[in-house]
């Protein structure tokens, strides 16, 4: 292995510092329940927004396309009148116009603000400040899709055919370029229908519960075999502990155990901690640091929420070097 | 001894953890097949459950530092909030409320944007009446030559009438596909004028003003051949409803624009979204009776030849989309998370 543990376990951990830093993840936004709780929640990629309208707009031309052949071929093979054609050829044309209307308003009144395309990637529309999503609010942001994106690629169609001029098309395009690129202008990525209807497109969240790290610690765990000094205890702050979490619970395996034999060796050596304070031997710990580094997330998180009750929130380790600020 | 080592978030944890878990199972049935797939004691215990996983949360940012309880209670939280909080509206439901409560208040609300594109249209009717009667090449002005047809100033009296009244008709799939064609366009139009707004309402002036021109040099037309009582009842036949569609259609756009160019003390994306809110509904409303101007255009008037009953459809649209604008329909309920919202924002 080229890269060194203490690298290693640096970039294993990076993502970790979106969260510690509350300001710091641009993905994050903040909504508030009428409850009253904050809820943070994170805004969909751009990307994932626009291969949903791309699944959605191939859906929409499939549900066109195939009865369209059906019914040609219908045609053909029962030689119907040809009047009989034209009311169906008449119901297409209406067809599509509902269609590409009113499919995205309707599968997201009906599936809490998710289309078919965007329940595959995981997104959905909220309003943009926690209220309930309306009827209203979804038939706003779609009804502006005619204006953004349909009535200019219509028009690029029609390029081809005569009447429409050079500079009519290139118009359409910078109108179409303004338009689809209003996403990336603004913070929340809002396409002018979200601006018109007040919504805002999110990710699913999806996290899962994990075992308690403290508690595996605790009872007949590893933590009954070390023991910290107080002032042992002060050197880290709450970043740290959640570094500390994201490293225990990394997947077994050869990285984890170098990340964890690093992260356990800088440890030991800031708090000036040595394994006669432990009944466990020196050599255990060097081969497994597990129980160590459980043992001492355990006592480091007893300690620092402690401190929570009592208002005290260290955020991060003290300078090296300075005392610890006592007690 | 051991108790010494549990710490209070984990015994917290250890207590609340299975109203999570029952509220995880739930939500997780509910993504997957609606509220249909819960029974009736499930879908009571959801919003109980919701509720606790909230103040579990707000307990756990204050006494917990463990990393992953507060992202689960967080993302738990989020997704019992959608199915507490998301569209609570059937569908049949939210067309009935829509017709009989929101679209005829929509309308009543946007007063001054209705006057407002009622001015901008007369004013375009008047410029090309006007100028039109005054010199015939005004025509072309206003008129696109394929719009025209053979209808121009230098057409005869009797080619003018021939056009209103169109004898050879027969339920040919020509007149459907117009029909169809029609509403598609018509109805693009007034969608357009909608999103329009959205660049300060400046577009929608200019179209409904340019319409509103086109519409007065043809009238201006035909008055020179003495036909004005046969063009209207032509026009008018569908026009009542179609511009009447229009001009919601408009003034939608005119709402959005004004919320954009004077957000008074809101943000201006606040601003936005509360107009666009009644602007949607004026579209969505606009679109019906965009089609049913349409069915009149493609029917009514290719059959109906005679010009008093024509004016008779075209009084009769008036006074029934009158009265429909003017009357409220007691005893429907509202709708309740409309209402809420509403009288929050």
């Amino acid at each position: 292995m080229t890269v060194s543990a203490d690298r290693v376990a640096h970039s294993r951990v990076a993502p970790l510092q979106q969260h510690a830093g509350d300001g710091r993840d641009t993905r994050r936004r903040s909504v508030l329940t009428p409850e009253g709780v904050a809820l943070s929640l994170q805004r969909a990629s751009t990307g994932s927004r626009f291969i949903a309208l791309l699944v959605d707009l191939l859906i929409v031309l499939m549900l066109l396309i195939i009865p369209g052949i059906a019914i040609v071929v219908a045609i053909q093979a029962f030689d119907m009148p040809r009047i009989a054609a034209g009311w169906v050829f008449t119901a297409l044309l209406v067809a599509s116009f509902l269609l590409r209307t009113f499919y995205f308003a309707a599968f997201e009144l009906r599936w809490q603000g998710r289309t078919p395309g965007k329940r595959w990637l995981r997104i959905r529309v909220i309003e943009r400040h926690g209220r309930p999503l309306t009827a209203g609010a979804i038939f706003a942001r779609n009804l502006a899709r005619e204006a953004e994106l349909f009535v200019p690629l219509s028009l690029l169609a029609a390029g081809g055919s005569a009447g429409v001029d050079g500079w009519i098309r290139l118009a359409t395009l910078a109108w179409l370029g303004l338009f689809l690129a209003m996403p990336l202008f603004n913070r929340d990525r809002l396409r002018v229908g979200d601006l018109i209807g007040g919504t805002m497109v999110i990710a699913n969240p999806k996290a899962i519960l994990l075992d308690d790290m403290a508690g595996i610690a605790g009872v007949g765990g590893p933590a009954e075999r070390f023991r910290f000094t107080p002032a042992q205890l002060q050197t880290y702050g709450i970043y740290e502990l959640q570094v500390l979490e994201e490293v225990l619970r990394l997947p077994e395996g050869p990285v984890a155990l170098d990340t964890r034999r690093a992260v356990a060796g800088k440890i030991r050596q800031r708090i000036g901690w040595s394994a006669s304070d432990s009944q466990a031997p020196q050599n255990d710990t060097e081969a497994d640091p597990r129980p160590f580094l459980e043992a001492y997330y355990a006592a480091l998180r007893g300690n620092l929420e402690t401190g929570l009750l009592f208002g005290r929130r260290r955020l991060r380790q003290a300078a090296k070097g300075s005392m610890p600020p006592s007690l | 001894m051991a108790d010494d080592f549990r710490l209070k978030s984990t015994v917290f944890r250890q207590e609340r953890e299975p109203s999570w878990r029952e509220l995880e199972a739930l939500v997780q049935r509910w993504e997957s097949r609606g509220l249909r797939g819960l029974s009736a004691t499930q879908a009571l215990r959801l919003p109980l459950l919701y509720r606790a996983a909230l103040s579990s949360l707000s307990v756990a940012r204050s006494i917990s530092l463990d990393r992953n309880l507060s992202d689960y209670l967080e993302s738990l939280s989020a997704r019992a909030y959608f199915c507490v909080h998301g569209v609570h509206t059937a569908p049949l439901a939210a067309v009935r409320t829509f017709f009989f409560r929101q679209f005829p208040d929509a309308i009543r609300q946007s007063a001054w944007a209705i006057g407002l594109a009622i001015l901008i249209f007369t004013a375009g009717i008047a410029t090309g009446l006007i100028l039109t009667l005054i010199n015939d090449d005004w025509f072309f002005a206003f008129v696109s030559s394929a719009m025209a047809g053979d209808r121009t100033p230098d057409s005869t009296t009797a080619n003018l009438r021939a056009a209103l009244y169109n004898f050879d008709i027969k339920l040919t799939d020509m007149l459907k596909l117009f029909a169809a064609e029609l509403f598609s366009h018509n109805a693009g139009i007034g969608l357009l004028c909608f999103a329009f707004g959205f660049a300060f309402g400046v577009p929608v002036v200019l179209l409904l003003f340019s319409n509103g021109a086109t519409l007065g040099a043809f009238v201006a037309l035909y008055a020179s051949h003495g036909l004005t009582y046969e063009l209207l009842g032509w026009m008018l036949i569908h026009g009542i409803t179609e511009i009447l569609a229009l001009l919601l259609c408009a003034a939608a756009g005119l709402m959005l624009g004004r919320a954009m160019a004077f957000p008074g003390r809101r943000q201006r994306l606040d601003a936005l979204a509360d107009a666009g809110r009644t602007a949607g509904r004026l579209a969505v409303g606009a679109i019906f009776l965009f089609f049913i101007a349409a069915v009149l255009e493609a029917f009514p008037r290719q059959l109906i030849t005679q010009d008093h009953i024509r004016w008779l459809i075209a009084v009769s649209s008036l006074f029934i989309w009158g009265l429909y604008i003017t009357a409220t329909w007691r005893g429907r309920k509202v709708d309740s998370t409309d209402a809420v919202h509403d009288g929050i924002s």
